[in-house]
């Protein structure tokens, strides 16, 4: 099973390279954008019996910082 | 009594032997050299550093790495014993990543990464880490770091003001932290994470000393005790 975890900064944490990258987009002339948030992503290949759980406790114990971060995961079609 | 303490070395720890050098150079005894995949600390440490550096390569977040390695383990159970920690820099990330700290240390306000000597209030003169200090006393540290950016919640930023485990505080605009808060206490008060480097200013050759009071401040409580 093909597993994507979308790991993003909790609203209300500040974005420096969000901001950063916004600032940028503006310098090249694109108008309209009016957020940018910078997140992280991770592609697993996981047995096809891994549980939600388990999937839940992996992103809790390592991939995301609860602190500063919330975290989606995705199952992704298989691509076999 | 001879004074037992033990620098962990994760891979891209760079501050190791600078901590080594400060530890041994004011206690009279060597530390212990300690490895991140060793599972267990020597017996009967009287202090732990973890040092600053860029532990495996920053992979995924500062600190996310090294916090889950077998020596941590260790580290945390000892850390519930009593035993006091320091964590400086890096190993202040490792602190926060391991849950030890409250808090996380994110990308630096003007993403640049910031070495020079910042000055530094001394919020709390009481714990074990601050007691060569006076309370509101200023000092000057070096800071050398791109994730100091101290960010909590405001329950837990009360939460650790309330209860004066802001060890230090920026004294200067320096890299965003939530009220400039450069150190921060446990609970309990013996584990201590701090971005600026103290042990880096334990001789005024280097351009400066007031980094060893720290270190006087602690072997002198833990060996008088």
């Amino acid at each position: 099973m093909k597993v994507r975890i979308h790991v993003s900064l909790k609203p209300g944490v500040l974005d420096p390279q969000g901001r950063a990258v916004h600032h940028a987009l503006e310098g090249l002339g694109f108008e309209g954008v009016e957020d940018v948030r910078i997140g992280r992503t991770v592609d697993m290949k996981v047995a096809d019996d891994t549980t939600d759980a388990a999937l839940d406790d992996m992103c809790q114990k390592l991939l995301a910082n609860m602190v500063i971060e919330n975290y989606r995961i995705e199952k992704l079609e298989n691509a076999a | 009594m001879s004074f037992r303490s033990a620098v962990i070395t994760f891979p891209g720890s760079n501050c190791d032997r600078d901590m080594a050098v400060a530890l041994e150079k004011i206690s009279g005894t060597a530390p212990l050299r300690v490895w991140h995949g060793d599972a267990d600390l020597p017996d009967g440490l009287d202090f732990i550093a973890l040092p600053g550096g860029f532990s495996y390569g920053d992979y995924l977040r500062s600190g996310a790495m090294a916090a889950r390695s077998p020596i941590m383990q260790a580290v945390i159970a000892a850390a519930g014993r009593g035993v006091p920690v320091l964590g400086v820099c890096n190993g202040f990330q490792v602190l926060t990543e391991a849950q030890l700290l409250p808090g996380a240390l994110m990308r630096n306000a003007d993403q640049n990464f910031i070495c020079r000597d910042v000055s530094l209030k001394v919020e709390n003169a009481s714990s074990l880490f601050t007691s060569g200090y006076q309370q509101g006393q200023m000092i000057r540290i070096p800071v050398a770091h791109h994730d100091g950016n101290y960010f909590a919640d405001d329950q837990t930023l009360e939460r650790i003001e309330g209860e004066g485990r802001v060890a230090f505080r920026y004294a200067e605009t320096c890299n965003g932290s939530q009220r400039d808060i450069a150190g921060v206490l446990n609970d309990a008060g013996n584990v201590l994470g701090m971005m600026p480097h103290p042990e880096r200013a334990v001789e005024a050759i280097t351009g400066g000393d007031d980094g060893r009071a720290l270190f006087e401040g602690a072997i002198k409580g833990l060996v008088s005790a």
